[in-house]
């Protein structure tokens, strides 16, 4: 099956989006290679690659509007780059650095959420916030097919249904949660069809094709902004390597299920139609391939150059203000820490 | 005997138990298949089946009140939360429901249910899965808190946990799974869930520690006694709760000093209750206070700086100078 077997270039996305498209899932895919293998040597810690994943978070991303909000899981640090989000500031994070928790104050990015589905409420709290203050601003929160089964899930679509906020709901549905496969984690067919249960909109789309997901969160986000109330969309992918850096897929799943995916990467199909409507080339590639090596080996000279952690950040944002008792802590640990080898005490 | 880490000696202990007892199921995320992303299930499901042992929908709330019905049901569910960070979403299973079942039904239902949980810092995890959360059930009626500091003592501290019946909370500390090897039998054994362990004889100073901090607190005893002459007698608390007061009181007259060393944040936590119970029970015997070095009430950090939060052997022997000068 070609997802992409457009013959005809599209006439409702501008050639820059479809550029943009491509560049930004190239820039993921070389972003995360780079970090599995910084990770293997000891250069950042766990990480959860989001190879195969790219067509979802791009086009998800950049057919958001600047002022939309994108509320991200683990593996959506991709959209939190798409959407604004240094790419140091990315690996910061998973080398267990507090400095890779910053977002750009003009960035609307919300936290990485950690524990499952947590980020969905909030997601609709996000959207409520803006129908109360009467602001054009959509809230879009990821997340995964496991998510799907956690409470926090269906009490956002709920809350999304009954309040009708401009909020969008997006699944990448990779097929596994770390090991557990789709049809272990619910008995519907889909997870759209679970947005009919709180009278919101379902729908499914092929996630490895880039055009389709715009499309899709375009047309929810054009929906959410005139007042339309939420969408929940699913997209069909699949993730080629680990859960993270930890997880050894060969206990649960087929290597040939990966190459299948492979034959369907949402890069190579755009490539190809980019191609065939004359908008990319060889030489176009081998500069972007060369341009996004020297960024990210930037990036990860940024990362390393930043010097031991300090300790006082330990207390910085604890509570708006210190109270005395943590004040003695801090001057405690300083204390401690006075004769530490290792850092800048 | 056979030579196991703390990780296979968990794996064995439920071997056995599935093996010698029908009721007993073992569940959670990914803990069928895959074995566990700790491998602590690993080969489980192949030997007992899909039916008793198998992987739940991701939903941790779901995973314990499934454990409460068939609990109520005369099963013995061991249910694992993948990573004690997670325990939040299951929180009203587990202290609202399952520790106050008996009580609510004047015995009529009970919860005798287990739930293992990997925790604890040192590791560099990503964030939120190295918090040490024991207090928050040391606080619980209903519950029994376990922490095992060994593999000898998890597993015979799991089969005991198993048997229980009331629920317990059982910590394995991530740290512990595969840094240490020991000898465990293989076959079935108990070690009692509310009797610490003195792991170190002393006269001079009583050391209450658990899980890991046993391991530091040890080492920090080693060097009191190398440049000091000084004898910490160290105590594995292995519940911390209920709190085996009598064992730490015991010591304690004949140390006339204590300190206690914990992983978790300063206050309100097992430490406070610790000093609070030889507060109650031997004031008259210290000589001194009783402190504890612990790290400070703030928010478990990022991992590159995990190492300068948790007391190392350093900052506890300087808690044990401390002690001893005041
Ligand atoms: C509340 C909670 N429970 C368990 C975990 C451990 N965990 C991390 S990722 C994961 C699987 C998530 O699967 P899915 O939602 O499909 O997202 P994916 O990882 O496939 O992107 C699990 C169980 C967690 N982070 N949070």
């Amino acid at each position: 099956m070609a997802d992409t077997a457009m013959l005809r270039k599209p006439s409702d996305v501008t050639d820059d989006v479809l550029l943009n498209l491509y560049t930004e899932m190239v820039r993921l895919r070389v972003f995360d290679r780079r970090c599995v293998r910084l990770q293997r040597a000891g250069r950042i810690g766990t990480y959860p690659p989001l190879e195969g994943q790219e067509a979802c978070q791009v086009a998800s991303t950049l057919a958001l509007r600047r002022q939309d909000f994108v509320v991200p899981t683990y593996r959506d640090y991709g959209a939190m780059m798409v959407h604004g989000v240094p790419m140091e500031h990315i690996l910061m994070y998973w080398n267990g650095r507090a400095e890779g928790c910053e977002i750009p104050d003009d960035v609307n990015v919300f936290p990485i959420a950690v524990p499952i589905a947590t980020q969905l409420p909030h997601a609709a709290g996000l959207a409520w916030a803006a129908k109360l203050r009467g602001i054009d601003q959509v809230a879009l929160g990821f997340f995964g097919d496991g998510a799907s089964s956690e409470g926090d899930f269906h009490e956002a679509l709920n809350f999304a249904g009954v309040f009708q906020i401009p909020v969008i709901f997006f699944c990448e549905n990779n097929q596994y949660a770390i090991s557990v496969p789709f049809r272990r984690q619910t008995a519907t067919q889909t997870i759209a069809e679970k947005a009919a249960a709180y009278g919101v909109r379902g729908v499914r789309v092929n996630g490895q094709d880039a055009l389709e997901v715009y499309r899709a969160v375009r047309s929810a986000v054009e929906q959410a902004a005139a007042g339309g109330g939420p969408t929940l969309i699913e997209a069909l992918t699949y993730r080629y390597g680990a859960h993270t850096t930890s997880d050894d897929p060969s206990k649960y799943r087929d290597p040939s299920e990966a190459d299948a995916w492979r034959e369907r990467d949402p890069i190579v199909q755009l490539r190809q139609s980019l191609v065939s409507w004359g908008l990319w080339d060889d030489e176009a590639e081998t500069e972007l391939l060369e341009r996004l090596e020297s960024e990210v080996t930037a990036a990860v000279a940024r990362m390393e150059a930043l010097g031991p952690p300090n300790p006082d950040h330990l207390f910085d944002c604890v509570y708006a203000e210190l109270s005395p008792h943590l004040e003695r802590q801090r001057r405690a640990l300083r204390a401690e820490l006075k004769d530490w080898e290792g850092t800048d005490q | 005997m056979a030579q196991m880490t703390m990780v296979q000696a968990v794996n064995n202990a439920l071997d056995v138990e599935l093996g010698r007892d029908k009721s007993v199921l073992v569940f959670g995320e990914d803990v069928g298949q895959n074995g566990g992303v700790f491998r602590a299930t690993d080969g489980l499901q192949a030997k007992y089946g899909k039916d008793r042992v198998f992987d739940t929908p991701l939903a941790e709330s779901g995973i314990i009140g499934l454990a409460n019905g068939l609990a109520m049901q005369g099963f013995r569910p061991v249910a694992e939360i993948q990573f004690f960070g997670f325990v939040f979403e299951a929180m009203d299973e587990i202290a609202g429901q399952a520790a106050r079942m008996r009580f609510r039904t004047n015995g009529r239902y009970t919860c005798p249910l287990v739930v293992r949980s990997p925790f604890g810092g040192g590791n560099k995890t990503p964030e939120m899965h190295a918090d040490s959360l024991e207090g928050l059930f040391v606080q619980t009626p209903g519950l029994r808190v376990v922490i095992p500091s060994n593999p000898y003592d998890a597993k015979g501290l799991l089969i005991s946990a198993i048997r229980d019946n009331d629920p317990v909370i059982f910590l394995e500390h991530m740290k512990l799974y595969r840094s240490l090897r020991a000898e465990v039998p293989e076959e079935a054994y108990t070690v009692p869930l509310d009797k610490a362990n003195v792991v170190r004889e002393g006269r001079d100073l009583t050391v209450i520690a658990y899980g890991a901090m046993v391991h530091t607190a040890l080492k920090a005893a080693e060097e009191l006694a190398k440049q000091r002459g000084v004898q910490a007698e160290v105590i594995d608390l292995r519940s911390v709760n209920p709190i085996d007061i009598e064992t730490i009181v015991t010591s304690v007259k004949k140390t006339h000093r204590a300190v206690v060393v914990q992983e978790a944040q300063r206050s309100a936590g097992a430490a406070a209750e610790i000093i609070a119970q030889i507060n109650e029970h031997a004031i008259y015997h210290l000589e001194g206070p009783v402190l504890r070095v612990t790290p400070p009430d703030t928010v478990y950090p990022f991992a590159q700086i995990e190492d300068e939060w948790i007391p190392d052997s350093a900052q506890v022997l300087r808690g044990f100078d401390k002690v001893l000068s005041l």
